[in-house]
């Protein structure tokens, strides 16, 4: 008896909070124009992205022209684009101990060579996976839902389930040992760290872009295979022919959002190495949230600085993206 | 036997297996070990005691050392199995080690006390799953509050994420107003935007707002996504307009129709912004460790950073955390498979 009265208290509380904006609205009705009502409703949402998302990019300019570590904007002093010149200021950009700001540059070259090879493996190996997949196999939907697993993971996770198989005394160790081999400690040098954020990365995030791949390849209509396979054509010959180039748009979207979050790599990395041993696997996120907000000193212009060189990088991919995607997509609108 | 081998190696689709079809389940299940492996090793890691932990080469299972209860000794012994010597095959317990001999005795015989060298012995074990590592994790830790942090977090903005997207989707769907077409392209702009590059400027906003150590300065930022309301908003184009002049004939208020008509309509779509809003929310790490600077407003990812930078020597219970977090997500996942990997699939985001 108890329960349902509860029940019923919660679901008139419930009725009542709903109805709430019910008056305002028949006012809204009676005294705006219809024209206006559509604003309401678009109302709190934009609101949101102004505060969050619109009013920070114009923040972030004013943050990179002034220095000093205090946060309000009132209390900085106007420095101009001394931080992007103290940040792009190198003798020899190939050699990131002649900048003035030799973190950024060990990132910014970190940061490439970890993009290029993570989305060139990670693209690798999340079409193979999807062609497998998209075969006649039992237990399909197990498999596909095996790959995808790691992607629902708090990076936080990933890190550490790698951490313990990685670590000193770990698994991987005593595989290597019972093996006849030496154990090693992976994480502590500079080669092998870089190595497993690599891996680590691709292990994370390769069951999402095999999903694309794979809704893609099976959007490729069968007659065409039939066809194929009624003038007996070699299978090599049917996947260079047929399934890459109508794969082709899928192919293109992965590389591009791969590419876009394996500029903006940080979670994992920094849980698993913590951007060491050194720099070693430090990326350009980190050294943004580091020199913003883990160092002694906050150099908020500087990070910011360094933030609108990253959306500069993004804002090319991204371009890219939309002109890729273009034919693909019936409606411009999307 | 031939029937079952002929079931277990026919294809779907063609008669019998190729060398191709023995090299994809191959590919599949080496994959399947490397995706799910680990997993499931932190998992069994997580109920190994301190000392099991330290095991090298470790066991696959947690286990404990046999201890028994023999005659004359106040506690149980630790039971040995003797290798070598006289009493080879032996299972005997431990009275005391001094270096190189233990004195041994015989649960059986408790009289005799026998002296076998500790090379020659090895220890009993049984399986033994230390619950303790998870039931402390309550006590010893903070844990609840990280717990409930995050479970606020996650409930609240994913509500709201619903009800403000499912609003902005309503008005792009179903309004012609002036400036909806520029409103809808300036949300689709924001997916352009990554958190990461207005980190700076976003932390001064919320420490403006006082939102600094606070949940609300997680959930404020999260709950306005251009794929939410670009999600809900393809969705409810597909809603026919007569429903809504029909209940407009009937004077039912603008909010009404949304409330009552619209959103019940459009379950599937905010079914899956729900997944996926739950996921991010839960997941969630670089904006919450730069907002919450307090470690009472941690949330569980934050909370596990900041223990594997502290306790490197508590691996037990730093694994357990681990498995405290990822088991939310793995029985979404084991329940809505099939809809979280649709709704990826064809949304195109995660």
């Amino acid at each position: 008896m108890i329960g349902t009265a509860v029940g019923h208290g919660w679901g008139r509380l419930y009725a009542a909070l709903m109805n709430l904006p019910e008056r305002p609205m028949r006012w809204a009705q009676g005294h705006l124009p219809d024209g206006r009502l559509g604003w309401l409703f678009v109302g709190p949402n934009l609101a949101i992205f102004a505060v969050f998302t619109f009013l920070p990019i114009l923040i972030d300019f004013y943050y990179a022209g002034t220095g000093g570590t205090n946060l309000l904007p009132t209390e900085r002093p106007w420095v101009g684009t001394e931080n992007f010149s103290s940040l792009l200021a190198c003798k020899d950009y190939l050699d990131p101990n002649s900048c003035v700001r030799d973190q950024f540059w060990y990132a910014i070259w970190n940061t490439s060579e970890f993009v290029v090879l993570q989305v060139a493996l990670m693209l690798f190996f999340s079409l193979a996976t999807a062609l497998v997949l998209n075969r006649k196999i039992l237990g399909r939907g197990f498999f596909r839902a095996a790959f995808f697993y790691p992607v629902l993971l708090s990076p936080v996770v990933v890190a550490l389930i790698w951490k313990w198989v990685l670590q000193r005394d770990g698994v991987l160790n005593a595989a290597m040992v019972g093996a006849g081999m030496q154990p090693v400690e992976w994480l502590l040098s500079a080669r092998s760290a870089f190595g497993w954020t690599v891996f680590v990365s691709i292990w994370a995030h390769m069951g999402f872009y095999t999903l694309i791949l794979l809704a893609g390849l099976q959007a490729i209509p069968a007659d065409i295979y039939e066809a194929a396979a009624m003038d007996a054509a070699p299978p090599w010959r049917v996947f260079r022919r047929i399934t890459l180039p109508l794969l082709m748009p899928s192919v293109l979207v992965v590389l591009v959002l791969g590419l876009i979050r394996a500029v903006q790599i940080f979670d994992e990395v920094y849980v698993l190495t913590g951007g060491g041993p050194g720099s070693a696997t430090t990326y350009l996120v980190e050294f943004i949230y580091n020199t913003g907000f883990s160092a002694q000193v906050r150099q908020y212009g500087l990070a910011a600085a360094a933030s609108l060189l990253l959306a500069g990088v993004l804002l090319v991919l991204t371009l890219i993206q939309l002109r890729g995607m273009r034919p693909t997509k019936g409606d411009p609108r999307g | 036997m031939g029937k079952l081998a002929r079931m277990l190696t026919a294809t779907r689709g063609r008669g019998r297996m190729d060398w191709t079809d023995w090299a994809s389940y191959l590919y599949l299940a080496l994959g399947t070990l490397l995706m799910l492996g680990p997993v499931l090793w932190l998992g069994l890691s997580s109920l190994k005691s301190p000392s099991g932990l330290i095991e090298f080469p470790p066991t696959l299972l947690p286990q404990e050392q046999v201890r028994v209860s023999v005659p004359n000794y106040p506690n149980p012994l630790p039971l040995y199995r003797i290798t070598r010597g006289d009493h080879a095959g032996q299972s005997l317990a431990e009275v005391r080690k001094i270096g190189l001999q233990a004195t041994m005795v015989d649960p059986a015989a408790p009289d005799t006390l026998i002296r076998v060298p500790v090379d020659d012995r090895s220890k009993v074990m049984r399986f033994h799953a230390a619950w303790g590592n998870y039931t402390d994790l309550l006590q010893k830790f903070d844990f609840g509050r990280y717990l409930w942090n995050s479970v606020f977090i996650t409930t609240v903005a994913t509500l709201l994420t619903l009800l403000l997207n499912s609003m902005a989707a309503f008005a792009l769907s179903k309004y012609k107003f002036a400036g909806r077409e520029p409103v809808f392209l300036l949300m689709l702009a924001t997916l352009m935007i990554p958190p990461t590059i207005i980190l700076v400027p976003n932390y001064l906003i919320a420490a403006v707002l006082g939102l600094t150590d606070n949940p609300w300065g997680v959930i404020w930022p999260a709950v306005a996504t251009p794929t939410g309301v670009f999600l809900l908003r393809q969705y409810m184009l597909t809603l026919p307009d007569d429903l809504l002049e029909a209940a407009r004939m009937d004077n039912a208020s603008e909010w009404r129709i949304y409330w009552r008509i619209v959103l019940p309509l459009s379950k599937p779509a905010l079914a899956v912004l729900a997944i996926f809003s739950v996921m991010w929310r839960w997941n969630e790490f670089l904006w919450p460790m730069v907002v919450l600077g307090r470690n009472e407003a941690f949330t569980l990812p934050l909370a596990l950073n900041s223990f594997q930078g502290e306790l490197t020597t508590q691996w037990n219970y730093l694994l357990a955390m681990t498995v405290v977090t990822l088991v939310p997500i793995t029985v979404i996942f084991a329940l809505l498979q099939r809809h979280i990997t649709q709704g990826i699939a064809s949304a195109g985001v995660k």
